[in-house]
């Protein structure tokens, strides 16, 4: 107590509260100095920080495992870039060219499909993109398959004529000398005398402007053989639609090539001269020896409404429509499944959420209202299907419900059914409500009980006391008060029941199946991806709408587990 | 409800027993499927129900048959050995970065803590089938789809919203002066989280351990598209043979899970009332 000025409050050299309550007219100060606000501001900032911190590894980590491949699933359902990767020109021919919908389109329609055709066939993605346009009219697949092998002679008189004219148009260096810019070709003989991959073919300057088509057929030919094959265009022969290429451009506009002054002049000069001479072979017609299938309309309507870069003909299809070049049309009745599927899927679902009620608003009540030893002991019952192996519970219903299976025995031994005829109880609707009923039945109960513990049981008394009967108490007060339950209940086993897959797969036959299951099939036996995409996307957002409702009824943070 | 009074009329009485006569079948139906599917498993023959010297309880009827296949037969001890390596693994996962994001969220000021606890929620929300045709989308394009590693981070992803909000639950009933305490007396934020906030969320954490790893053990959809032949675990080898060849070593595996649930539901429950006794609410 002899030395207090050392310790004592007033004796402290720094700033502490009292000098900010000291600095009457200034804002109010902290300790060190800084207004009180800023420095109240900062700490709350930091509070934040560090609560984003400890968030930030898991939201990282689901964002990348989870939340990236739902937005892949949505990016698929609307992407159609095959079309317009693969078939370039065509689709930018068709755009340009081809007005009338009821014919087949005109020669530079068919040179584009036969440039693009013969590089997808070299690059072997013509039978994706054959698969991919056989979802939306059927026949393109084998059209594009056997088209695949005979695009090749498209344009091989064109070539034979060429050659026969100068022996030189069979030379690849010809070509590289005519088409290859400069820089390509110091660049691709660095590349080979180093023993490296080529580079990207680029055409020579100006080129273009005098044989557009060959220019870019050419490109397409020269960037196929290096990625592809590894080779060098300075060593292959062009492929025969390239000649096709050059003899339109020759023919379509002779004199301009006068007007060339780059390599091979004469050549190309004499080949425009001699070119109309040529035989003619319309290109449609060579399509036509291919297949026949080439002159149908219908299949260049399809390419031509598919060529967009992105497309809903996806959710169109999952709505049973289809897209044709005069507009949007209903499937042909044989193929609408789908709305069938979801309302299936939507009827059954209903279903089995009315049985949960049903079922599990007896039990709720009775454990709601035993004494809690009791209850406690009975809801073991209601826990351990919960915990059982989902698996496990299919699988007993499958034993169950078998025709030799133990239900339809002690059926026939009690003579309810002859041994004969015993019932179809799987592989049917039945089957998938029985079994979906039992396993999502604690998701009905669990909700439902922990409402009814809230509902005072006084009510009940005093509604009885005022003269009530059992019924008028149970119905007018305590039922009203386990509609939240009923609600709780309902949403969340609706919602687990739309998004089943498992269970009906094994017990629900043909007739007894979801929307999920048509799901499964399309990622992994049909391998229409974006069609399971989009109904998966619809899916989705049937379950976000329900999760929304029952996030405003009941609130996400009051999901209770067991 | 709990007794009847003396009093009652015979319409009553009728209803008091006509209504737990309702009940007891319900729980009948709810319990019966698990139940029977034990004795069919020690059936000494390939059948699915009840032999007739099964039902004269002739101890010859009665094998251990399909348990010496479980534990003899490698299509199905790789699938063990595989969900045995799987599960724990995505557990640990879910556990370490839920727990954190848990006590992240449970700050007092968390910017759009609505919209990232709907994001860390969804895996729970979201129809596993859409969650599995996503994950095989994204999950082939990056080079995980078919690999081990693949199938942890889905199967983690898929049990991480369980553990957030069980260890939230837990969270909330958490005295704050707790931590200010151990701070005020020199302990930093990590100590402080082991040695004093780490013990009372524990039973949080734990229960939100075993839903993650049943939910990794259980889980079948997602693994049947992200994982493959490799990885090929105890609950899709049970989807094969229940869809092909339907053979009884099903039901003896299925009897060996039953025990594992009530395994599991034992402990959850004890864990459910130690917390309740740690919060000083009186356990039921």
């Amino acid at each position: 107590m002899s030395d207090t000025s050392a310790t004592g409050p007033d004796a402290v050299s720094g700033p502490t509260p009292d000098t900010a309550l000291r600095a009457a007219d200034g804002p109010m100060l902290a300790a060190d100095g800084t207004p009180l606000k800023r420095s109240l501001n900062r700490a709350l900032r930091a509070q934040k920080m560090r609560a984003l911190l400890l968030i930030a590894p898991l939201l990282i980590f689901i964002l990348v495992t989870f939340v990236a491949p739902i937005a892949d699933m949505l990016f698929r359902s609307v992407e159609n870039q095959i079309v317009s990767e693969t078939l370039p020109r065509t689709v930018v021919a068709l755009e340009e060219e081809w007005d009338d919908h009821t014919v087949p389109p005109n020669e530079t329609v068919y040179a584009a499909m036969a440039y693009d055709l013969v590089e997808a066939a070299e690059r072997r993605q013509h039978t994706r993109l054959g698969s991919r346009l056989n979802y939306e009219t059927t026949g393109i697949s084998s059209l594009f398959r056997r088209s695949g092998r005979g695009i090749d002679d498209v344009g091989e008189s064109y070539a034979e004529s060429f050659i026969a004219l100068d022996p030189a148009w069979e030379e690849p260096a010809t070509w590289t000398a005519l088409m290859a810019s400069e820089t390509w070709r110091e660049e691709a003989a660095v590349a080979e005398a180093n023993g490296d991959d080529l580079p990207r073919f680029e055409t020579a300057e100006g080129i273009e402007a005098f044989l557009p088509e060959t220019a870019s057929a050419y490109a397409g030919f020269a960037n196929t053989i290096i990625e592809e094959d590894g080779d060098s265009p300075e060593a292959e022969e062009p492929w025969n639609p390239v000649y096709l290429a050059l003899y339109r451009d020759l023919t379509a506009n002779p004199e301009r090539i006068d007007e060339y002054r780059g390599p091979e002049s004469d050549l190309l000069r004499a080949a425009a001269e001699a070119a109309q001479g040529f035989e003619s072979v319309p290109v449609i017609d060579q399509f036509e020896e291919i297949d026949d299938g080439w002159l149908d309309p219908e299949v260049w309507g399809t390419i031509a409404a598919f060529s967009g870069r992105y497309t809903a003909g996806y959710y169109l299809a999952a709505a049973d429509l289809q897209l044709t070049p005069e507009g949007v049309e209903r499937q042909p009745p044989d193929q609408r499944i789908y709305l069938l599927l979801f309302k299936r899927t939507l009827i059954m679902s209903l279903t089995i959420t009315g049985m949960c009620i049903l079922l599990g608003y007896p039990v709720a009540f009775l454990l709601a209202n035993l004494p809690l030893r009791t209850s406690n002991l009975l809801m073991i019952l209601v826990l351990l299907p919960f915990w059982t192996s989902l698996l496990v519970r299919t699988s007993a219903w499958k034993v169950l419900l078998q025709q030799e299976g133990v239900i339809n025995d002690i059926l026939v031994w009690i003579g309810v059914v002859a041994d004969g005829d015993r019932l179809q109880l799987i592989n049917n609707q039945l089957g998938t409500i029985i079994a979906m009923t039992h396993i999502l039945l604690p998701f009905m109960i669990l909700p439902l009980y922990s409402v009814m513990k809230t509902v005072p049981p006084s009510y009940v008394r005093a509604a009885r006391s005022l003269g009530a009967t059992d019924w008028t108490a149970f119905w007018r007060v305590y039922f009203p008060q386990s509609v939240p339950g009923i609600g709780a209940g309902s949403i969340l086993v609706f919602i687990l029941a739309i998004g089943y897959y498992i269970t009906p797969e094994l017990v629900g036959g043909r007739t007894g199946t979801f929307i999920s299951n048509r799901i499964a099939y399309h990622i992994s036996d049909s391998l229409n991806w974006g069609l399971g995409a989009a109904l998966g996307a619809i899916l989705l957002g049937a379950v976000l709408v329900l999760y929304w409702t029952y996030d405003r009824i009941v609130g996400i943070d009051n999901v209770k587990l067991g | 409800m709990s007794a009847l009074p003396p009093y009652a009329s015979t319409g009553q009485r009728a209803w008091y027993y006509g209504f737990r006569v309702l009940c007891g079948l319900i729980f009948f139906f709810l319990i019966a499927p698990i139940i029977v599917i034990i004795p069919l498993s020690f059936n000494a023959q390939d059948f699915f129900t009840f032999t007739p010297g099964m039902l004269a309880l002739d101890p010859d009827a009665y094998s251990t048959r399909h348990y010496q296949d479980f534990l003899t037969n490698p299509d199905w001890q790789q699938p063990l050995w595989n969900s045995v390596r799987i599960a724990p693994v995505a557990t640990i996962l879910s556990v370490a970065l839920g727990t954190l994001a848990a006590v992240g969220l449970s700050q007092s000021h968390v910017p759009f803590r609505g919209a990232i606890m709907a994001i860390l929620i969804s895996p729970m929300i979201v129809p596993l089938i859409i969650s599995a045709a996503g994950m095989y989308f994204f999950y082939s394009r990056v080079g995980l789809q078919g690999t081990y590693w693949g199938v942890v981070m889905a199967h983690a992803a898929l049990g991480i919203p369980f553990v957030i909000i069980t260890v939230t639950a837990t969270l909330v009933g958490f005295d704050r002066s707790l931590t200010r305490a151990s701070a005020s007396l020199g302990a930093d934020p990590v100590t402080t989280f082991f040695r004093v906030q780490m013990p009372l969320i524990l039973p949080g954490v734990i229960s939100g351990a075993l839903f993650a790893f049943i939910t990794s053990f259980d889980e079948v959809v997602v693994v049947l598209f992200v994982g493959s032949a490799g990885q090929k675990t105890l609950p899709w080898q049970m989807f094969i043979g229940l869809r092909e060849q339907i053979s009884p070593t099903i039901l003896a595996v299925a009897t060996i899970l039953v025990a594992i649930s009530i395994a599991l539901l034992t402990v959850v429950e004890l864990l459910r009332r130690r917390s309740e006794r740690l919060r000083g609410m009186s356990p039921g």
